[in-house]
Order: structure tokens, then C-alpha cells, then sequence
């Protein structure tokens, strides 16, 4: 078992997202995270998946998924080939005496301030999915009140495809 | 794109079917599908024919498909109706059968609210279609309808869904059926690759210990005929399931009949002695493999199928082909001839060891004590049709009958045997054999079907009789659910949970004479050629109501999860094995 990326490009029509995530429940297959969205073209959109799953489940899934009538393309995102985005929002509880202190600690880990309360502090990270996970190890031991993350998104780099 | 011509949704549905080249649809009126009915009643070439309930609509039109090659259609309504498709529409799915379903939605304004017979049904049905649209503009209705058809019999042939709401119906537009389908995401393939197909032939000429796997793809591909020309010009044995029953004349000397749980204990151990299995149109199914890492453990394998995600699922492919079959099988044939250049490959010591085992473990059963053995109606039933003027089609319930059926019919041509293999439905038996009669007026349909099977789809004897579908139907009446019962037996200590089911009630002849068909009682074996000449003679439906030994068994048996070579075989010491 390891964890993949796969990229699929969708026909924007209705039910379409349905259908590739019931595919995945049907099948017994896990989704660690699914990140869906616009592209370039209004007609279609970008889904991309994180799956925990063997080499031979992961050709099933994309065997199975190429089936589907909206789907257009699936592709694996390999680490070396691939840009892989997140962000997250984590609201962190914080005394007004330990404020300075998490502020310095979140500029400096390129995390940008969206909200402070009396005893809270929302932030904002974006950035590689190992940056924004460091970046929630970091401030955990401050006490995370509420979290979310948009699981990652991802394109092949234009500068390993070759074309 | 032609001239348009305005009408209302409800005929642009109509008019779609007729392009298409339907001439049967299979279904039921109700409130949401209603203006499609009232625009039947307007006028079209498409015939209709009215079941007695949606499951049985969807069968016929399965039965239909299967005996024709064409596209079935099947109606509902919303709702319970096209919940009640449910059942065909996984069995479509699971045997790879190309079905349009058409049921009607509440009107657009009611989608969503809970209203009167609403169901979510591409909703519920999205596990077990290959696509299915909700149309809730008109304007969308020819290119959905174009679409449903061409995603149905292209590529893996399977069941789709068009869900129309009620107003979409009752819209007037400006009508023109489009001659292109606008679908960017299905590309079914359209060729082999010659590679493959070389390195297929390579390891055919090769092999010591061929054997082919054919399964229900030949039929759905209608390769047939190249399927006989390959296993003529390169003395191919083969196996044959029971979705590809008829793919490959029965009579052929090559033909080793069906493998698997029921199949005969030579086709199993032709399969797990090979050298090489050259897998087509089929998918390593539990009940064919038993357990898959003792099913063929010596062989390399070619698995060749129009759906690349079956190459590969159950059992690693040596050789994956993927494409369709009619156009590969005959490269395939034409590359192994070039390959042996000094002519056909020589398998004789292998074809040898196959007949041994033809002649040593033929299927058999004990005659015993006057009590009419079900194996004997069946033959009774073989040999009966044998004796008839043009084609004879079978179909069958699911169960032990079914499983005797497709050890002791013959099958010359193909789609001539239509069951239910995958999903397993019982009940599939009556209707499919409607359904198939529809499609081949010419054709003698007989039904061998089980006493449990018949009780659930019975009612469309009145479809059969009303509907000038005369079909022979065989009730195989044991009297129990007689394959949970032969479970029972072997695997959980005799103990028979709710599975009596007794052979007197009902009275299936009188239940046919009811239902306006001619009814036969058959207790005896000396009863029943005199029966099944009086049903076949019958001109009109009849029902067979063979009363047989409620303990019989079905071997040999390979059980649910064993290794397919170890066959439990039918115990000798009941009495003269025949």
C-alpha cells in the first residue's frame, strides 16, 4: 500500500462528481482527500484525488474510472513530475500574552494571519501539502480550536512533461 | 443536422426509439411516463408490449437484446415503477447487457420536494449503469436519447437510464435527431493492437496445453464465427461458460463445455492443467475460478476484452488484448496460421488427455425408484426440441435447473441460451423467454425454470398469452428452494430453513390455465415426452409442471471457495448411474 495523486479531468455536468466518488466507495476504495474545481475550460473541472491504495488497485481505479462517460482523463501526479498545493485554515486558541509570540512563529512558517479574536487566532497556509502539515504540528501544542483544509490540488510541471 | 419538425417531448422519445431500430419496447404506463404512452397512442412503428409488472418489463427486454443482438427498451414510470426496474437493470449490468431504460420523473418543479412517486432513480441506480441522464430541458432530449443508445452497445454492452421529467414530456420544441453522439469522455476501443496480437499467436503456437475460455463477450461481440474459425484452424480446445453458452457449436468435438462450480470435472481440469489460457470475453468469476490462487496455477495467460478494467482484475494477464473481439479473433486466427508456418499447431497429446477425461467423468446422475429425476426432464426437454422444425431458444431461472440445463442442453447457435449468470436473479426465466420471443417470432422459446423462480415472475404468463408471445415453460417443481436446500444439506448439517415450498401449491397447471395457457402435470418419467409434445404442440403459451425427486442434487460440485480441481462428484452408490 502507498498513497497516490491521481488528476482527473471531468466533464462539468450534473451528477459527474457523484459518479467517480461512488465508483470509489463501490469498489472498496479509500479517498484520503478530494479536491474538485474549475479549469481553463467552464466545461470542465479538475478533480484531484489522494488514495491509499497498491500499485494494482491503483491501475483498477484508473481502469475504472476511464469507464465513466464524463470522465475526460486520469492521470497519476508522480511526486518528481508534479505541483502539489494546500491550504489550510486553523484557528489556534491563544492567550493575549502568547500572541507576539504565535505571530513571529507563523510569519517565519510563511503563514498569514485571517482572523484574530480575544483568545483565538485564525490562520492561513498554503503551500506544499508537507509545509502546511509542519505548519499544524507547530502550533498544536498551542491548542488547534478548528481546522479545514482543501486537501491538495495538483498539476504536472510544465518543466518535467515532456510534450 | 435535417430539418426539424416540431413536437412534443413525449414523440421526440418515440421518434428517437424508431431511429435507433427498435421494433419491441417492454414496459408499464403510470403518472409521470403518461404523455409518452398517449403519444404512443398517436402513432409509432414501435411495438409495445404491456407486462404485468416493471422487473418483468426489463427482463423481456433483456431477453429481447440477448436473442436479438439489438438494443432492449424498457418503460416505467416513476417511483415503485422504476424501482421495480431495479432488479433488471443489475442484472443487465452484471451480464453485460445492452438495455435502455426509460422511466418517467415528476415534473421538474417537483424534483426535490418528496413529491407523489418520486425516486431519486439515476441516484439509486448509478452503482449499476454504465451512465444514465435526469432531462430536465427538452432541448436535451434527442442528443440524450442518441447518446443512451450508443453508450449502450458500444464498447462493454450494458444497461443505461434516461430519466425524463414529466414536463419534458408535455414540451413542444423543434425536433431533429442528431447523427452524432457529442460524448468526449467514451472512446470504447475500436482496434486491437497488432502487438498484442502477435505476441498472442507466438504463445498460442507454443503452448503444449492450450485451452480457450470463452465467455458471454463472444456473444455480445457476435464473434462467433471467428471464435470457430480459430479453434478449426489452430485445434484449439475450449472452454465455454455459461454467459457464452452457444458462442461455440455444443456438437463440436473441441468443445469442452462449461467449466466452473457446476461445469463438468473436464472442463475444470482442461482449464487447470493448461499450459496456457487464453481467456476471451469472459472475467474470472468466482463461480468459474473457485479460489483464484489455485485456478489454473500453471498457466500464462491471454486475456482478451473489449473492457481493459477486466484484463487483469482477478488474475494477472501475460498477455492483456484489449479490443474487440470479432475484429481480433479473426487477426488472431490469421496470425496464428502465419506464426505455425508448418501448419497448424500440434496439440494431439493434450487433446488426448481431454478426451480421456471427457469419457471418464461425463456428467451423470442415478436414476432411482420411479421418482422422476429433474435431470431426465431436462433431457426429455433436449432431445423434444431437437426433434423441431427451426431454432429453439432457452432461457432459465437461476438455481439447480438452471444448472442442469446447462449441462444437458444443446446449444448449435448462437444466442440461443439466455440466463441470468452474474447477478443470479431469479425470476429472470419467464420473462426473458417473452422477451426473446419478441425478438424471434420464429423461434421456439422453452423456459426451464425452477418451482421458486416461476413464483416470482409468474404473472407475465399474461403478457405471454395476451400479447401473442407464446412460450414452453418448464417448471422443474421440486417442490424447495432447491439449491439453498442442497446447501443445507451439504454445508449446514441438514438443517432446511424456510425452504419448503411444497410441489402441490400451487397448482401450476391450473395457475396456467388461469392465466389463459395450456397446463400439463408431468409426474412420471413415461408422462413426459407425451407432455412436452403437447406443450410445444400447444399453439399457444403452455406450462410444464414436471414434478420431480425433491432431493436431487446438483453435481459434480466444486464448493464456494475450493480450488476448481477438487470436484465433489455425484455419489455412485444411489443406484445405475446413467
Amino acid at each position: 500500500m502507498s498513497t497516490h495523486t491521481i488528476s482527473v479531468r471531468l466533464e462539468n455536468k450534473p451528477g459527474a462528481l457523484a459518479r467517480v466518488s461512488q465508483l470509489f466507495s463501490r469498489r472498496g476504495y479509500n479517498i484520503q482527500s478530494l479536491a474538485v474545481g474549475p479549469t481553463e475550460d467552464d466545461d470542465i473541472s479538475r478533480l484531484t484525488l489522494r488514495v491509499d491504495c497498491s500499485e494494482h488497485s491503483l491501475e483498477q481505479i484508473e481502469k475504472q474510472m476511464h469507464k465513466l462517460v464524463n470522465v475526460l482523463r486520469v492521470t497519476e501526479l508522480r511526486p518528481d513530475e508534479s505541483l502539489e498545493r494546500e491550504l489550510a485554515l486553523i484557528t489556534v486558541a491563544v492567550a493575549p500574552d502568547r500572541r507576539a509570540e504565535l505571530v513571529s512563529l507563523a510569519q517565519v512558517s510563511g503563514a498569514h494571519v485571517a482572523d484574530i479574536g480575544r483568545d483565538a487566532i485564525t490562520f492561513e497556509v498554503v503551500g506544499r501539502p508537507d509545509q502546511v502539515e509542519a505548519f499544524e504540528e507547530l502550533v498544536r501544542p498551542y491548542g488547534v480550536r478548528e481546522l479545514v483544509r482543501t486537501g491538495r490540488v495538483g498539476l504536472r510541471r510544465p518543466s518535467r512533461t515532456a510534450t | 443536422m435535417t430539418t426539424k419538425t416540431r413536437m412534443l417531448g413525449s414523440d421526440a422519445i418515440l421518434r428517437a426509439l424508431e431511429h435507433e431500430g427498435v421494433d419491441v419496447a417492454f414496459g408499464i404506463p403510470g403518472g409521470a411516463i403518461l404523455p409518452t404512452y398517449d403519444a404512443m397512442a398517436r402513432g409509432t412503428s414501435v411495438r409495445h408490449v404491456l407486462a404485468r409488472h416493471e422487473q418483468g418489463a426489463g427482463h423481456m427486454a433483456e431477453g429481447y437484446a440477448r436473442a436479438s443482438g439489438k438494443v432492449g427498451v424498457a418503460i416505467a414510470t416513476s417511483g415503485p415503477g422504476a424501482t421495480n426496474l431495479v432488479t433488471a437493470i443489475a442484472d443487465a449490468w452484471m451480464d453485460s447487457t445492452p438495455v435502455v431504460f426509460i422511466t418517467g420523473q415528476v415534473r421538474s418543479e417537483l424534483i426535490g420536494t418528496d413529491a407523489f412517486q418520486e425516486v431519486d432513480i439515476t441516484g439509486v441506480t448509478m452503482p449499476i449503469v454504465k451512465h444514465s441522464w435526469l432531462v430536465q430541458d427538452v432541448e436535451e432530449l434527442p442528443s440524450v436519447m442518441k447518446a443512451a443508445f450508443h453508450v449502450a452497445r458500444t464498447g462493454r454492452q450494458g444497461p443505461v437510464l434516461v430519466d425524463v421529467a414529466k414536463d419534458v414530456q408535455e414540451a413542444a420544441f423543434d425536433f431533429a435527431y442528431p447523427d452524432e453522439v457529442d460524448l468526449p469522455g467514451w472512446r470504447p476501443p475500436t482496434k486491437v493492437h497488432p502487438r498484442q496480437i502477435r505476441e498472442a499467436a507466438k504463445a498460442i503456437v507454443e503452448a503444449k496445453r492450450p485451452i480457450l475460455y470463452c465467455g458471454g463477450g463472444v456473444l455480445n461481440a457476435d464473434a462467433s464465427a471467428e471464435l470457430l474459425a480459430l479453434v478449426d484452424s489452430a485445434h484449439l480446445p475450449a472452454v465455454v461458460t455459461l454467459m457464452g453458452k452457444s458462442c461455440l457449436p455444443e456438437s463440436h468435438s473441441l468443445n469442452y463445455g462449461a467449466p466452473g462450480m457446476h461445469g463438468s470435472k473436464y472442463a475444470n481440469w482442461a482449464l487447470n492443467k493448461a499450459d496456457l489460457v487464453i481467456a476471451v470475453g469472459t472475467r474470472f468469476d468466482d463461480r468459474v475460478t473457485g479460489k483464484v490462487s489455485a485456478f489454473a496455477p500453471g498457466a500464462k495467460v491471454i486475456h482478451f476484452d473489449i473492457d481493459a478494467a477486466e484484463v487483469g482484475k482477478i488474475r494477472h494477464a501475460d498477455i492483456p488484448v484489449v479490443g474487440p473481439l470479432k475484429l481480433g479473433l479473426a487477426q488472431l486466427a490469421a496470425e496464428v496460421s502465419a506464426v505455425a508456418a508448418d501448419g497448424a499447431p500440434d496439440h494431439g497429446p493434450w487433446l488426448r488427455q481431454l478426451e480421456d477425461w471427457r469419457e471418464q467423468f461425463p456428467f451423470r446422475y442415478a436414476k432411482g425408484n420411479g421418482v422422476l429425476k429433474p435431470q431426465t426432464a431436462i433431457e426429455a426437454l433436449r432431445d423434444a426440441a431437437a426433434g423441431l422444425d427451426g431454432d429453439v431458444i432457452w432461457t432459465t431461472g437461476v438455481g439447480q435447473h438452471q444448472m442442469w440445463a446447462m449441462q444437458y442442453v444443446q446449444c448449435e447457435k448462437p444466442r440461443t441460451f439466455i440466463t441470468s449468470g452474474g447477478a443470479g436473479t431469479m425470476g429472470y426465466g419467464v420473462p426473458a423467454a417473452i422477451g426473446a420471443k419478441a425478438a424471434r417470432p420464429d423461434a421456439t422459446v422453452i423456459c426451464i425454470d425452477g418451482d421458486g423462480c416461476f413464483q416470482m415472475t409468474c404473472q407475465e404468463l399474461a403478457t405471454a398469452a395476451l400479447e401473442g408471445l407464446p412460450i414452453v415453460t418448464a417448471v422443474i417443481n421440486n417442490g424447495w428452494l432447491g439449491m439453498v436446500r442442497q446447501w443445507q444439506e451439504m454445508f449446514y448439517a441438514e438443517r432446511f430453513a424456510e425452504t419448503h415450498l411444497t410441489h402441490a401449491v400451487p397448482d401450476y397447471a391450473q395457475l396456467a390455465e388461469a392465466y389463459g395457457c395450456a397446463g400439463f402435470t408431468v409426474e412420471t418419467e413415461e408422462q413426459l415426452e407425451e407432455s412436452i409434445q403437447a406443450a410445444l404442440q400447444a399453439g399457444r403459451s403452455a406450462v410444464l409442471d414436471v414434478r420431480c425427486d425433491p432431493e436431487e442434487k446438483c453435481f459434480p460440485m466444486v464448493p464456494a471457495g475450493a480450488a476448481a480441481v477438487d470436484v465433489i462428484e455425484a455419489p455412485s452408490e444411489e443406484g445405475a448411474l446413467t
